[in-house]
């Protein structure tokens, strides 16, 4: 290979470079940068509603003061952050077996069986969280079916006439459970189609149950199938906006509703800013720990 | 064995049933009389005439249709460029930088893309005098720029599959870069573009939060039309349009999967009849 690469640098080549280089300067890292130096902005009554400190330090921290002090905000971060845990664990939980299962059946099987896991995806999001409200809703064929089984099983004393599912917190986790459902399926199928069954088998002929092959050899080398279905389940479910709008309890509000609000409604830029720089910490740590892991892995083979 | 595959069986049935239940559902109450969404009234088409007589929503499925044609366009084409670079140039300067650029719109939470851009596209507004107001232009390039990132990161993984021995022989058989480019690497990563293409032509028909930040009045694509509906309550109507969109997907990823099969199936042969006339 030439030094520089496969093409000559000059002329054209630079073209095919410089557009989606200048591109994403413009719309990708001038936003970012925007954002981040509003976080230090204080709010004013004016058009745009944001200034800049001109006395030393030119920095102004309230807007992360009130972040760590406005019990909203910390109300806010903590509901996100633990629908998308319980989130992505529903998801691993439901995901793990459909995707183990995968490997499992025969090659026309998997084809179909593949091909519906990813359709949902084609079709639109909204519709798919539609459905669910429909199904959710008291007077539905679904609720009234949860509330026969739920009457049953419970004493007389607790019997309902319907459950509330719609508006509450349980409604969001499950429908964001629903939609990223295949965001957890195909990447730990690409891991666990990856791995070699004759290790199951050699653990099976030296006497292992199949639990305890699933346990000590399946479950350790799907790891970075977990991780990466993971990040790609938590990321999105925590700054879910559109799922708690519509079947969510508006009073207990997610992180996403409290940036579009603070934004859109009370025009404090800097404070939608500064929630946004604390949302990507959060959720950028969890990846550059993965990244980490990933190449460690890369480099190191087996632990 | 034997009771692992049970337990197995029955998570994936129990799973595909989780996956399909409300899809099933929404089409069935499509074809129900009553206003109701939940309560079966009979059989009848109604919301689907309804549908179609409805002027708000055909605009509102024209925008999206239009937007997602040309943002899926213009995002396929610098995607491909920046996959190209990012593959086949090698170690340049700021390279790592666009690697990392790309793929930040991947990992953001859509609602944190959607509002640091529209504060670019407001303080723009400000120091530059455009975009003056929000409209089709900002929600062009606000759907080009997440779907680049998408075509990107499709272009990558297939470019960095196929062996570069090919497009180095015919340079140091003379060929121009250009005449590599055009005649071998384009041909080559033209199932990846196309693939591409219908990922950025999807995500933008899709998508919602992004948009919503990023539109000006009077500028609402399907997927916001049906959210401020969805927000007021159900309706039937809302049903028969996400049971067109359910029966045009089907259809088309049967057909282009049947298509891609037979293709492969033929290429095999075409594979094995070379082999065979090899010897």
């Amino acid at each position: 290979m030439k030094p520089g690469g496969w093409f000559d640098r000059r002329g054209w080549s630079d073209i095919i470079v410089g557009v989606p280089y200048s591109w994403a300067i413009v719309f990708i890292l001038a936003p970012i940068c925007i954002v981040t130096a509003l976080s230090f902005a204080v709010p004013v009554l004016n058009s745009p509603p944001y200034q800049f400190v001109h006395t030393w330090p030119f920095v102004s921290i309230a807007s992360f003061q009130r972040l760590f002090t406005d019990s909203i905000y910390i109300r806010s971060f903590s509901v996100s952050l633990f629908n998308a845990s319980i989130a992505t664990v529903l998801c691993l939980l439901i995901g793990y077996p459909m995707a183990l299962g995968l490997t499992r059946v025969s090659k026309a099987a998997n084809r179909v069986l593949l091909m519906l896991i990813v359709l949902p995806f084609w079709t639109s999001f909204l519709l798919r969280v539609y459905a669910w409200i429909g199904l959710m809703g008291n007077n539905s064929w679904f609720n009234r079916l949860l509330t026969v089984l739920y009457n049953i099983l419970v004493p007389q004393a607790w019997h309902l006439a319907n459950i509330q599912i719609m508006y509450t917190n349980f409604a969001v986790i499950f429908v964001v459970v629903y939609s990223y459902l295949p965001f957890m399926i195909l990447p730990l199928y690409a891991n666990l189609e990856k791995l070699d069954r004759t290790l199951d088998e050699a653990a099976m002929d030296l006497g292992s149950r199949p639990y305890q092959v699933f346990l000590d050899v399946t479950l350790p080398l799907s790891m970075p199938g977990i991780i990466a279905g993971g990040l790609l389940v938590f990321i999105p479910s925590a700054g879910e906006l559109v799922i708690p709008s519509l079947v969510g309890n508006m009073s207990d509000p997610m992180i996403g509703a409290i940036i579009s609000q603070e934004f859109g409604l009370n025009h404090d830029w800097p404070m939608a800013a500064a929630i946004s720089v604390a949302l990507l910490f959060v959720l950028v740590v969890p990846l550059m720990a993965y990244t980490r892991y990933q190449s460690r892995a890369e480099a190191g083979g087996a632990p | 064995m034997k009771r692992l595959s049970t337990f197995l069986l029955t998570m994936m049935a129990l799973g595909y049933v989780y996956l399909y239940a409300p899809i099933i559902s929404l089409i069935v109450f499509s074809f129900n009389k009553s206003r109701l969404v939940t309560v079966w009234g009979g059989f009848s088409t109604v919301w689907y005439a309804r549908l179609f007589e409805n002027t708000q929503i055909l605009d509102a499925a024209w925008l999206s249709l239009r937007l997602a044609l040309i943002s899926a366009t213009v995002a396929t084409i610098l995607g491909t460029m920046a996959g190209i670079a990012l593959v086949r140039f090698g170690p340049f300067r700021g390279r790592t930088m666009l690697s990392g650029l790309i793929s930040t719109p991947l990992v953001m939470p859509e609602v944190l893309t959607g509002v640091s851009t529209l504060m670019l596209f407001l303080l723009m507004a400000k120091w530059i005098g455009w975009p003056a107001r929000r409209g089709f232009s900002t929600l062009l390039i606000a759907h080009i720029t997440f779907s680049m990132t998408y075509v990107t990161t499709v272009i990558t993984s297939r470019l960095s599959a196929i062996d570069i021995s090919i497009e180095e022989a015919a340079l140091d058989l003379g060929s121009t870069p250009w005449q590599v480019l055009r005649d071998i690497t384009l041909p080559v990563i033209s199932p990846a573009i196309l693939s591409g293409w219908l990922l950025a032509f999807t995500i933008s028909l899709d998508d919602v939060v992004i948009t919503s930040f990023t539109n000006g009045p009077g500028y609402n694509t399907l997927p916001m039309l049906v959210w401020a509906k969805v927000r007021l309550g159900v309706t039937p109507d809302i049903n028969a349009l996400g049971s067109l969109i359910v029966a045009v997907v089907a259809i088309g990823v049967t057909v282009s999967s049947v298509v891609l099969t037979r293709n492969e199936r033929r290429r095999e042969r075409d594979i094995q009849a070379a082999l065979l006339g090899d010897h």
